[in-house]
């Protein structure tokens, strides 16, 4: 491994998600070392059945947007966000779920996809993985 | 030593680069991969990713385009 990126996923918006999939799945094939923090609206999307849920960021238009937008990917052959997060699980990069969104948000640990969850953590341990990244993102 | 070919053709980003870090990771040691594609930023950051990684890249072929990277593991 050479060097080390960490991305802290607040948004649940499906275009950010994409953004940070990609940059997580683009660190691993460069042979880095990759956390990913789900906080926040970004830990909805971790719920079981939720990851393609999010809206667009911009021009959600009540989803017309977003589903002409996934039209569009799917011309261009994009891969969907599932296919990501299995290829970014099969790299061996590391998902986090803060623990504080769990408890206000009332999410419960079996709510989530548990088999993409490596731990549960609190603010220190993005700041401890983060002090001596090379990438360091909020999404 | 086995030689292990990826096709990637018609896939958009970061399949490539995923794929081939796939394959690399299958790979032992002495093994070849050779990973076929079109899309062109991929023909450019492959050869990168293998840098960062500390691979050889015994060589890059172009047929219209179409793009073949012969890896080293």
């Amino acid at each position: 491994m050479t060097g080390k990126a960490v991305l802290v996923v607040q948004s649940g918006d499906m275009d950010k998600l994409y953004s940070a999939l990609i940059i997580g799945n683009g660190a691993l094939a460069m042979g880095m070392e990759v956390s990913m923090y789900f906080t926040f609206w970004g830990l909805e999307r971790l719920k079981k059945g939720g990851l393609e849920k999010g809206p667009l960021s911009k021009m959600h238009f009540l989803g017309l947007g977003k589903w002409m937008v996934k039209n569009r990917m799917k011309k261009a052959n994009v891969a969907s966000l599932e296919k990501l997060m299995d290829d970014y699980k099969e790299l061996g990069g590391k998902i986090i779920a803060c623990d504080m969104t769990m408890e206000i948000m009332g999410i419960k640990r079996e709510d989530l996809r548990e088999d993409w969850i490596d731990e549960c953590g609190a603010v220190g341990t993005y700041v401890y993985e983060a002090k001596d990244a090379d990438i360091s993102l909020f999404i | 030593m086995a030689e292990i070919e990826i096709d990637v053709r018609g896939q958009t980003c970061p399949v490539p680069l995923v794929e081939c870090r796939k394959a690399l990771r299958k790979a032992a040691e002495g093994d070849e991969v050779i990973i076929v594609g079109t899309h062109a930023a991929s023909k450019k950051e492959i050869p990168m990713a293998c840098e960062s990684m500390g691979l050889e890249v015994l060589g890059i072929e172009d047929k219209d385009t179409e793009w073949k990277i012969r890896i080293k593991r």
